[in-house]
């Protein structure tokens, strides 16, 4: 029985196994938790600590001005940092461009370092990780040489499946340090749980045999349906078929936070939305005594769209950052965060990725920051390199 | 002697470690409460919270609740003269919330209040310069990263010793108590004794050093009379095991606190607002007040 086991028995069962008295038992149960409870710290310490060893005291910028000062200097490492959304909204549009940032180097505001990209839809697009590389730091990609250098830090994986998805995280965990990682991307966690549906699956096999026959670059007169649309047009189906909001995912979630906090490294994770059924809880017991809101009530309140994954998820990330589209504008919110307002920065996609239109942001009072809306919004990004709407 | 001569005699004998509640009564007006920043929330909880109590504090993600804990943490330090307890925190982080940059700001904040109270009240006070700089602030909250549920077990164990060593602390926040007890646990059994086995430890260690722990708790889904419905994680017995519950949840565009379990306290909410600042008073209160 090894040391740790101990504090989960009692007393009693304890002294039967020892074979020891309560004297003794007890000052055994000190011992062992004096050693292995955690070391301390003062918060001082914490923060010297940070400012000293890491990069702006551990924050990956993203570029975007509003949203880094938001986050007290970008995307915090240690933490889980979620981006959810509807399909087609920018998310991994985002996470391909902070790839590319923490490859750059520290000189480029980059982490100088290896990304790992865990790719479960296969949306990870090499061609458009360039594109966005040459038209937001043209110095540098023009450069002989560096963009193949940049790339080659970008390491994608593709599980085939859950079980290979978790066999291989505890590898990741111990390559992180030696592999100098320093950002880990899951792209989507939704996606994970989902189970690869069929439809992403049959994409895969049809989107191998496409790449084979058609020529690299696409123009965009070809007719549909281009590999991006047939993502998005996939990712709406699995929607409409309902993603399960219970899931097993409790180990997982705990791990990948942990694997953050040990490593220091931002952990960048993508989620879905699902539309909201009508018998989801939103109310304490007590609410529903003391005031009988009816549920017509709550549904003027939120909106259709809810984060797949549900409420265990939601606590579990340290940021959650909503894109959304209000009136076909789209939104960048900072739905959760342990440092920011509730602020929504509008933003486009463009040639050169993520842009916000102001940095200033719009403070949101009340739930609507958690809010996900999707008005207006039928536009699906295009990989070809045109500047989009 | 016969039971009748003997059972008044046995009534006379002192219970080691009771009180009569009269000097329980006489105690509690000993011990200072430790303010939230928010008067309408600190009212309804009587003043702010109590210490050699366990009071939890729950909500959905994003509601406040590592604000709330880290404004306490900062909170308790305020110096006597400026009515708090010139205290410590220790704080537990069981999920990896605590942001330094936002403890940093909080406690700026907590030192410009004091500041401004004190070039508007103390005038006519001498020495009364305020000398706290926030990095002291920082360095007087006793940080612990709690991996797993047996790290978070052996904690609570050693926070006994550790607080006979460190006799000022005056506040044990767990950020969250749940999380570790939220994954994968087969044995719900188990889970259910080991979370008492905490609680029973934490209400010892308040009473014992008078101190407040907060515990700050997850929501999860029930299926009550009928419908879904939010309520506070970690099952019915845990419901049990605190002596106050507090609610953190969403009135319309505002945030509010509800007491849903208290033996002192009536049941009442309380509109409070998350700012740059830290936890203060909802705007509605502040335009209240303002029109007083």
């Amino acid at each position: 029985m090894i040391m740790q086991d101990a504090l989960s028995l009692t007393e009693f069962q304890l002294m039967e196994l020892l074979d020891v008295g309560w004297a003794e038992v007890t000052s055994a149960v000190a011992h062992i938790s004096a050693i292995v409870c955690p070391p301390y710290q003062s918060a001082l310490s914490l923060m010297e600590q940070r400012v000293k060893n890491e990069h702006l005291a551990g924050h990956l910028p993203t570029g975007l001005k509003g949203l880094d000062e938001a986050l007290c200097g970008g995307i915090p490492f240690g933490v889980l940092t979620e981006l959810v959304g509807p399909a087609g909204i920018g998310k991994t549009q985002f996470c391909l461009k902070l790839s590319l940032l923490a490859s750059l180097p520290s000189s480029y505001g980059g982490l100088d370092g290896h990304v790992i990209y865990i790719d479960v839809e296969s949306k990870f697009s090499s061609r458009r990780l360039i594109e966005i590389g040459a038209k937001s730091f043209p110095e540098i990609f023009l450069m002989k040489g560096m963009a193949k250098k940049m790339s080659g830090r970008i390491l994608v994986w593709r599980p085939a499946s859950l079980s290979e998805f978790t066999e291989r995280l505890q590898q990741i965990k111990v390559s992180l340090h030696q592999n100098e990682v320093k950002l880990l991307v899951i792209d989507s966690m939704a996606a994970l749980v989902s189970g690869f549906s069929r439809f992403g699956s049959i994409f895969k096999e049809i989107k191998s045999t496409i790449s084979l026959a058609l020529p690299i670059v696409f123009p965009k007169s070809l007719p549909l349906p281009s590999i991006a649309n047939f993502t998005d047009w996939a990712h709406s189906r699995e929607c409409e078929q309902g993603i399960p909001r219970q899931h097993p995912l409790g180990w997982h979630v705990s791990f990948i936070k942990s694997l953050a906090e040990f490593s220091r490294i931002p952990i960048v994770v993508t989620n879905q939305v699902r539309s909201q059924s009508s018998d989801e809880a939103c109310q304490f017991s007590f609410q529903v005594q003391r005031w009988k809101e009816t549920k017509e009530d709550h549904a003027r309140y939120g909106s259709h769209l809810v984060a797949a994954l549900g409420v265990h998820w939601a606590h579990a990330v340290t940021i959650r950052l909503v894109l959304e589209a209000k009136s076909g504008q789209r939104f960048l919110k900072v739905s959760k965060s342990p440092i920011s307002a509730p602020l929504a920065f509008p933003f486009d996609i463009t040639a050169s990725g993520m842009s916000l239109l102001s940095d200033d942001g719009i403070e949101l009072t009340g739930p609507d920051i958690n809010a996900i809306h999707s008005q207006g919004h039928s536009d699906i990004i295009n990989f070809t390199g045109e500047s989009l709407q | 002697m016969s039971q009748k001569e003997v059972v008044p005699l046995l009534m006379l004998l002192p219970f080691a470690g009771a009180q009569t509640a009269w000097d329980m009564l006489h105690e509690d007006e000993m011990f200072p409460r430790i303010t939230t920043s928010c008067l309408d929330l600190d009212n309804i909880l009587g003043g702010g919270i109590n210490c050699k109590e366990v009071t939890e504090i729950g909500g959905v993600p994003g509601m406040g609740k590592t604000q709330l804990g880290i404004q306490l943490a900062v909170n308790v330090q305020i110096p006597v003269d400026y009515g708090g307890l010139g205290a410590k925190a220790i704080y537990i982080d069981t999920e990896g919330s605590f942001m330094v940059e936002r403890v940093l700001q909080i406690a700026e904040a907590c030192i410009e209040d004091m500041t401004e109270c004190n070039g508007l009240l103390r005038k006519d006070f001498q020495a009364g310069q305020l000398k706290m700089h926030p990095n002291n602030i920082l360095e007087n909250i006793f940080y612990f990263r709690v991996c797993s549920y047996t790290e978070q077990i052996a904690l609570t164990n050693y926070l006994d010793k550790f607080i006979s060593e460190h006799k000022d602390v005056k506040v044990v926040i767990v950020d969250s108590v749940t999380f570790h007890f939220r994954q994968d646990f087969d044995d719900m059994a188990l889970r259910t004794r080991l979370l008492s086995g905490i609680a029973l430890k934490l209400m010892k260690l308040a009473k014992e050093h008078g101190l407040a722990v907060v515990l700050l708790n997850q929501v999860t889904t029930k299926y009550i009379e009928g419908s879904f419905q939010l309520t506070l994680a970690l099952g019915d017995s845990w419901s049990h095991s605190c002596t106050n519950r507090v609610i953190l949840y969403w009135n319309g565009n505002e945030r509010y606190a509800y007491i849903d379990k208290s033996p002192s306290l009536r049941s009442a909410s309380a509109p409070y607002s998350v700012t740059s600042k830290g936890i203060r008073n909802s705007a509605s209160t502040c335009k209240r007040i303002r029109m007083m």
